[in-house]
């Protein structure tokens, strides 16, 4: 990204970045056909942007609307460029940086939930222990046999990471993570 | 979409007769193309018929370059009709170019039977994986019954908006399906729809800044020819109501006459040193269509460091991308000036004696003549022979297109362009071999015209196959060579980075071009005196058919003024400066580590 880079000092000059890297959240409702989702994330790589959670889904049937979740990281002024290209994207219907929005709406961040099914296998204490855990953090128990449990537990991503690191030790094999899902609070829709 | 031009019903008929029909009822006239496998049920249409003429160029990168210069000459969309596999990924250098300078390029492109694809069959790639980042927008159609509204839609986003090329991948097995045809419709799509009027506030806040500058300047882009000759017409009346000076990006010359009183010339690392010093020390800059580039504004965190600035553009994302502005306009070029214009006639009343001083001091900066040159009995001086071809050819109805590289600045720098859609050259990115290609698609448009593609050795031979098209399509192009025997610009930059290590940028061995003329069937000139230059461009002009003229010019004359790598618009390097020192120190060690 910019942000790291020095100014060199040449016809292509890159200027020194002032601003300091967010991490955002956008939404972005674009049209359910082939190779959206190819445009979206090829014009991060294309572009250099980062994507550090994405999640899709078509979430309006009748109207094949898919809406594309992306947590990306830029200092404000890559942010609102990043908002600006995926906009130019011609299936792209509408972009939202909810992060942006929420700070607009006086909630401060969105809500993000995310959703990871989390695999251990143990005998003896660590079952009992995980087990126990596991009720503390409200995972539920969608699979088991008297050597292991598939846990799917919900909420922010730091508190799916807490549930992973206490699990490690207690014979984790398997996580799978949804990527966020967001809005922002309140009546009003994206 | 217009009506009138015979649009059919909806009826039923195969994807290959709803290609032709589409294109029709688009409005096209020639397409550029190469026939291949996986287009021949549409190259059957196209033998059927004759509204649609269609140039059968020597390789595909020739039919897009061919159709970008089409359409950069008519304001209207270039079309390129090419096979599967290696048609397609020869299209994507003139689609990248398209792209880059906002150029409206419909290209088709045949694919393997829809059952066959991801098979690696014969001739199979993914050409819309391929095509996705250097195309506004691509569409494989599956269903033939899809087939002609994705037509449509195609020539809609191509044209609307920020112009731009597009790709339609047609598996065989569709062109030979049948299925309704439906005629064109506006508004095709909900999620594409670009906004062209601009903000009556912001633009209202721009008038009056503009009112109150006592420095002025109006740069201006490729956006101002696109939004088409009207838009040209009102930056002409803008820049006469405000008394500003102008200049403009290479995409945007002839949008303002190069005659013009308040001409400055063309501006950015080759540019004259009245339009960037002006660039710099001005207090209001207008900047209409144009994106800053990295050639235009040189050293960012000294670019123009006392202005305020205005920016009108059609794409939001290029406000605030490289330069940060205090007025941004989003909106049609044209329309924002409409805006501008009817606005100043009603509340500005300038005083203009206020821009005096900012004159004077232009005519300071003009006085270095900064384009000058040593004059050379002996040999031809590379501007010197642009010098001549335009005063040989400017009254005439004459249209100049140009390779990539000193020739091409030395074009921009010497032959005045006066009107827009005059001067097709590939800006962004750059593309050697462009001009002849797109010479030839600027005769196919106005066949009766002086077409001259300004070329330099090096970039001609790229594309050096299409002479033979010129050939074919009786399209006499003037291809007016300045043969240094070096690729100039690359020399250039290695006596300024590289320590006069010239890697690779000598031609050892160069065709002998007037040869090479008759051998396709053309005709060959060498010139190799200044005094025979304007005899040889004559007979140039006379002759009709396409033409090699092989000028021969001073082989290391090099291309200046120049703002060096690392260096602000005030710190250019002039031609009477540019002695070997300077040039070897011009740019730090710093600066040397990007080009």
């Amino acid at each position: 990204m910019n942000a790291q880079l020095q100014p060199t000092g040449s016809a292509y000059f890159i200027a020194k970045e002032t601003q300091l890297p967010e991490s955002h959240t956008l939404s972005v409702l674009v049209d359910n056909e082939p190779g959206v989702l190819a445009r979206v994330i090829g014009l991060f790589s294309g572009r250099g942007y980062n994507i550090e959670s994405l999640t899709v889904s078509e979430t309006e049937h009748e109207q094949h609307l898919s809406r594309i979740t992306v947590v990306t990281r830029g200092t404000p002024h890559v942010l609102e460029q990043i908002k600006h290209q995926l906009e130019r994207i011609v299936p792209v219907h509408r972009v939202v940086d909810l992060t942006v929005k929420a700070q607009e709406l006086g909630h401060g961040t969105p809500l993000e939930r995310e959703l990871a099914l989390v695999k251990v296998t143990g005998t003896g204490d660590h079952r009992v222990e995980a087990l126990r855990l596991a009720e503390a953090f409200r995972a539920k128990v969608i699979d088991a046999n008297t050597e292991h449990f598939i846990f799917e537990i919900t909420g922010k991503g730091s508190k799916l990471d807490q549930f992973i690191a206490i699990m490690k030790p207690l014979g984790l094999v398997e996580i799978c993570r949804t990527g966020v899902a967001a809005m922002n609070r309140g009546q009003q829709g994206m | 979409m217009s009506n009138g031009r015979g649009q059919t019903e909806r009826r039923e008929m195969t994807g290959a007769e709803m290609v032709v029909q589409a294109l029709k009822d688009n409005g096209v006239k020639h397409l550029f193309g190469y026939p291949g496998g996986a287009v021949l049920p549409i190259y059957d249409e196209i033998f059927q018929q004759d509204a649609v003429e269609h140039i059968l160029v020597r390789h595909e990168q020739g039919a897009g370059h061919a159709a970008e210069g089409y359409a950069r000459a008519t304001g209207k969309p270039g079309v390129m009709l090419v096979t599967s596999g290696p048609g397609a990924t020869n299209a994507v250098t003139p689609l990248q170019d398209a792209l880059m300078d906002s150029i409206p390029l419909v290209c088709i492109t045949g694919q393997v039977p829809t059952a066959l694809i991801g098979s690696d069959a014969f001739q199979e790639c993914d050409t819309v994986g391929i095509t996705r980042p250097c195309t506004k927008h691509n569409w494989l159609v599956k269903d033939v019954n899809k087939l002609s509204a994705i037509i449509h839609e195609a020539f809609h986003v191509a044209t609307t908006g920020r112009p731009g090329p597009v790709v339609i991948d047609i598996p065989k097995d569709v062109q030979f399906a049948k299925g309704i045809y439906t005629p064109p419709q506006t508004a095709p799509r909900t999620s594409y729809h670009p906004n062209l009027q601009g903000d009556m506030e912001k633009i209202k806040a721009a008038v009056a800044l503009m009112a109150s500058a006592k420095k002025p300047i109006i740069y201006s882009g490729g956006g101002v020819i696109n939004a088409g000759p009207e838009a040209s017409q009102l930056l002409r009346e803008l820049v006469e109501l405000t008394g500003a000076p102008i200049t403009s990006t290479l995409m945007g010359l002839g949008a303002y006459p190069a005659s013009g009183k308040s001409w400055l010339g063309m501006l950015g690392m080759h540019g004259s040193y009245e339009a960037n010093m002006a660039m710099h020390d001005c207090d209001v800059m207008l900047c209409v269509g144009a994106r800053f580039d990295d050639r235009i504004t040189g050293r960012l965190d000294a670019f123009s460091p006392y202005s305020k600035k205005i920016h009108i553009d059609i794409d939001p994302s290029s406000l605030n991308k490289n330069v940060p502005v205090d007025i941004p306009i989003q909106g049609d070029v044209g329309r924002v000036l409409e805006d501008m214009v009817r606005l100043w006639r009603a509340t500005s009343k300038t005083d203009k004696k206020v821009l005096y001083p900012w004159w004077e001091q232009i005519a300071k900066w003009r006085a270095r003549d900064s384009f000058a040159f040593k004059g050379n009995a002996d040999v031809i001086m590379p501007q010197y022979a642009i010098q001549r071809l335009y005063e040989l050819t400017k009254d005439r109805d004459t249209y100049i297109t140009t390779e990539v590289g000193q020739h091409q600045m030395w074009a921009a720098q010497h032959y005045g362009i006066e009107k827009p859609n005059r001067w097709m050259t590939s800006g962004g990115l750059g593309t050697m071999g462009y001009g002849l290609p797109a010479a030839l698609g600027v005769q196919i448009a106005h066949p009766d015209a002086l077409v001259i593609d300004i070329a330099g050795d090096a970039s001609v031979q790229m594309t050096m196959q299409e002479m033979s098209t010129a050939v074919q399509y009786e399209a006499p192009i003037k291809i007016f060579i300045l043969n240094n025997q070096y690729m100039g610009m690359v020399r250039q930059w290695q006596q300024l980075l590289h320590g006069n290590r010239l890697s690779h940028s000598y031609t050892e061995a160069m065709p002998d071009f007037v040869k090479l003329a008759e051998a396709y069937g053309g005709h060959g000139i060498r010139c190799e005196k200044p005094g025979d230059l304007d005899a040889a461009i004559q007979e140039m002009i006379s002759v009709k058919k396409p033409v090699l003229f092989d000028c021969r010019v001073a082989n290391l004359a090099n291309c200046f003024p120049m703002i060096p790598s690392g260096k602000a618009h005030n710190e250019m390097l002039l031609p009477d400066e540019a002695t070997d020192e300077a040039v070897a120190n011009a740019i730090d060690a710093k600066g040397r580590e990007l080009v």
